[in-house]
């Protein structure tokens, strides 16, 4: 169990809203080992935000984790007060968000805020020392160190996302989130980032869980996938098990679905209906109003998220190989 | 049976003469001064869509993909006249006949908008929040001076069950807040296609929609088009939806067309630098399957003022000296009507 950086145990995330409490994560467990990647791939509003935000407790105020456990190597960050959690963000779990823009600070020129960062967790011995670090992590995310002297908006939209990389690998944590890194971004800059991003993780054995709504980049990036509906984890196993040997329904109807520019072209397959109101969620399956499988229990009951084998589960009665 | 002008059985009855092409675009340009200062002349310009030339003919959708900046856009707004052209011609063959509309004005404009319509990306901006659904279908039919009201719901009604809206009567009198994303595309779509057009120049319709929504929309747009005999420009940066909604297939490089060709012919055998980089740029959904790494240099620049020469010049692969003393290369048939601007290919 030792290897395992991360491991989210039935962890229960509410938003309470005027209208009612939105259940947007619901008793998902997942683990990572060193060095991994783990996609989690879904479509908006399923919760994989949620998840990032729950784990480095960065919720908004109408929002309360109800139950379970995050355990960050063997520390459990839901215990943590925020004074210690503060100690953790960044230092041991850094983010890289979806809007680079909103990341960086415009009125303080790029490097100097990756030295805040540094110096916020007792990492800067000397200005110079601090300075050649930050230098290096340019060379290392492939922007030139001569840029740490301009403000975020001289920056292109690529190299702000690089520069929201550096600042996230600044304290060399144990576990980076990367949400939505390159969705704002053309193809060609995108495939340059992620290249950039997984070079990365495999040279500092960096653990790593990425986020996107899109099943192409996840596949690329990720060697395990977690696939989440409505606020469930229903699918979890290697990248090549989840395209190859879609278990759910749910993933099977999203493969089917998202065309590629390579090989025959299939025809795709719509999903019959709209994801759920977590507001008033549909009871057992929460996918059932929209599968072709559902029998009555799937009406009932809630699926448990079980392994049927090379290391692949499922939350499902009736899972695709049976069908 | 009506005081509009038309009457909605002459609407459903337009059918345009078939062998003409639909679309003759020759010389647009459109450029964009950038502002040097109060009464001072600028002399420097944005040259978003610079010289482009294509034609479409009725039924073959035309996908028209890019990155951002590359005067897609621009090109829709152009098609449409939401933008006025700086240069160029457009010719639009309908029912009523063969109108060049880079220069209409006025009433001859607003009669022209009956067969050319227009769907936008975001369908939340797009929608106005304090109109009805059944205003906001209806609107392009009150414009046009079509049909009395009890014709014009009629007519909505129709159009919401052809989107799928079902049934009409419980969508009609709501309001675009009360609809999820992909039920707001689909009044999108209905507004585009009341006044039963010929032309559709769709921007990105479904790049906000996500994935298990998307292909429902996808699939009523081209069921439409079918139904309807309606031919779409169909601009995207998603080269695998452009795919599934172009017959034929147009790349547009920093205002340029750089290469044009059925759809298929242009994915699996690329001529132009720049779309064989593209190409091998797109994420692939298999983990299995490992892509080669874009052949490109630098990164995209904007179009101020460019040098008479290859618009590709600086980040292409293989540019060599007779790229760089010509102008920018014309867009030639490089065999079997699949074109390419490129000096050497």
């Amino acid at each position: 169990m030792d290897d395992y950086v991360l491991r989210v145990d039935d962890l229960t995330m509410h938003y309470t809203t005027r209208a009612g409490d939105v259940w947007a994560v619901d008793n998902v467990s997942f683990a990572l080992k060193k060095g991994q990647a783990m996609g989690l791939v879904g479509e908006s509003g399923c919760g994989k935000t949620s998840i990032a935000t729950s784990l480095l407790r960065l919720l908004p105020d109408n929002a309360e984790i109800k139950g379970g456990h995050i355990y960050l190597n063997s520390t459990d960050l839901v215990a943590l007060e925020e004074e210690e959690m503060r100690k953790i963000r960044w230092r041991r779990i850094s983010m890289v968000f979806q809007a680079a823009m909103n990341a960086l600070n415009p009125v303080y020129k790029v490097g100097d805020q990756i030295i805040e960062a540094m110096e916020n967790h007792g990492l800067v011995t000397t200005n110079e020392t601090a300075r050649n670090d930050v230098a290096d992590l340019f060379r290392l995310v492939g922007l030139d160190p001569k840029l740490m002297e301009q403000y975020p908006h001289e920056y292109s939209g690529g190299m702000r996302q690089r520069a929201v990389i550096a600042m996230a690998l600044s304290c060399n944590p144990d576990l980076i989130i990367a949400d939505e890194p390159t969705t704002a971004l053309d193809v060609i800059v995108q495939d340059n980032l992620l290249r950039e991003m997984m070079e990365l993780q495999h040279k500092l054995h960096m653990s790593m869980i990425y986020i996107s709504h899109d099943i192409a980049v996840i596949a690329e990036v990720s060697d395990r996938i977690g696939v989440m509906y409505a606020g469930r984890l229903v699918e979890l196993a290697s990248a090549v098990e989840v395209f190859h040997h879609p278990l759910h329904p749910y993933t099977a109807g999203l493969m089917s679905a998202f065309p590629s520019i390579i090989g025959p072209k299939r025809a795709l397959k719509t999903l019959p209906g709209e994801p759920p109101d977590l507001l008033h969620p549909p009871r057992g399956c929460r996918f059932h109003p929209r599968c072709p499988y559902a029998t009555d229990i799937c009406k009932q009951e809630v699926p448990v998220l079980k392994d049927l084998g090379r290391d692949h589960y499922v939350a499902c009665y009736h899972p695709m190989e049976a069908n | 049976m009506s005081d509009g002008r038309w009457s909605l059985q002459k609407i459903a009855g337009d059918i345009p003469d078939q062998n003409m092409p639909l679309v003759q675009v020759s010389g647009l340009r459109k450029l964009y001064p950038l502002t040097t200062g109060l009464f001072q002349t600028s002399r420097s310009y944005i040259h978003a869509v610079d010289d482009i030339n294509f034609t479409i003919p009725h039924g073959e959708s035309l996908g028209l993909v890019g990155e951002s900046g590359s005067g897609k856009t621009t090109t829709g707004k152009l098609l449409v006249r939401l933008i006025d052209p700086t240069e160029g011609q457009i010719h639009i063959y309908t029912s009523g006949g063969d109108t060049e509309i880079a220069h209409l004005r006025g009433r001859e404009l607003k009669r022209f908008r009956r067969h050319v319509q227009m769907i936008f990306q975001d369908p939340y901006e797009s929608l106005n929040p304090r109109r009805t659904i059944f205003d906001t279908v209806a609107e392009p039919l009150v414009v046009q001076g079509i049909g009395d009201l009890a014709e014009r719901e009629r007519r909505v009604a129709e159009l919401l069950v052809w989107v799928g809206l079902i049934p009409p009567e419980t969508f009609m009198f709501r309001y675009p807040h009360e609809l999820s994303g992909g039920q707001r595309q689909r009044v999108a779509i209905a507004r585009a296609l009341v006044v039963n057009p010929t032309f559709v120049v769709a921007d990105e319709p479904t790049s906000m929609l996500d994935v298990s929504i998307r292909t429902g929309i996808m699939h009523l747009m081209q069921e439409l088009a079918e139904r309807l005999g309606v031919t779409y420009l169909y601009i995207t940066h998603d080269l695998a939806v452009a795919r599934y909604m172009s017959d034929r297939l147009a790349v547009m490089y920093l205002g340029k067309i750089v290469e044009m060709g059925d759809t298929e012919d242009v994915l699996a055998k690329p001529l132009h630098p720049y779309t064989r980089a593209l190409l091998s740029a797109v994420p692939i959904p298999d983990p299995a399957y490992k892509r080669g790494v874009p052949d490109i240099k630098g990164s995209i620049a904007q179009p101020i003022n460019p040098l008479p020469r290859c618009r590709f010049y600086d980040r292409c692969p293989i540019a060599a000296k007779i790229c760089a003393d010509n102008d920018h290369p014309p867009l030639l048939d490089k065999g079997g009507g699949h074109q390419a601007a490129c000096y050497l290919v």
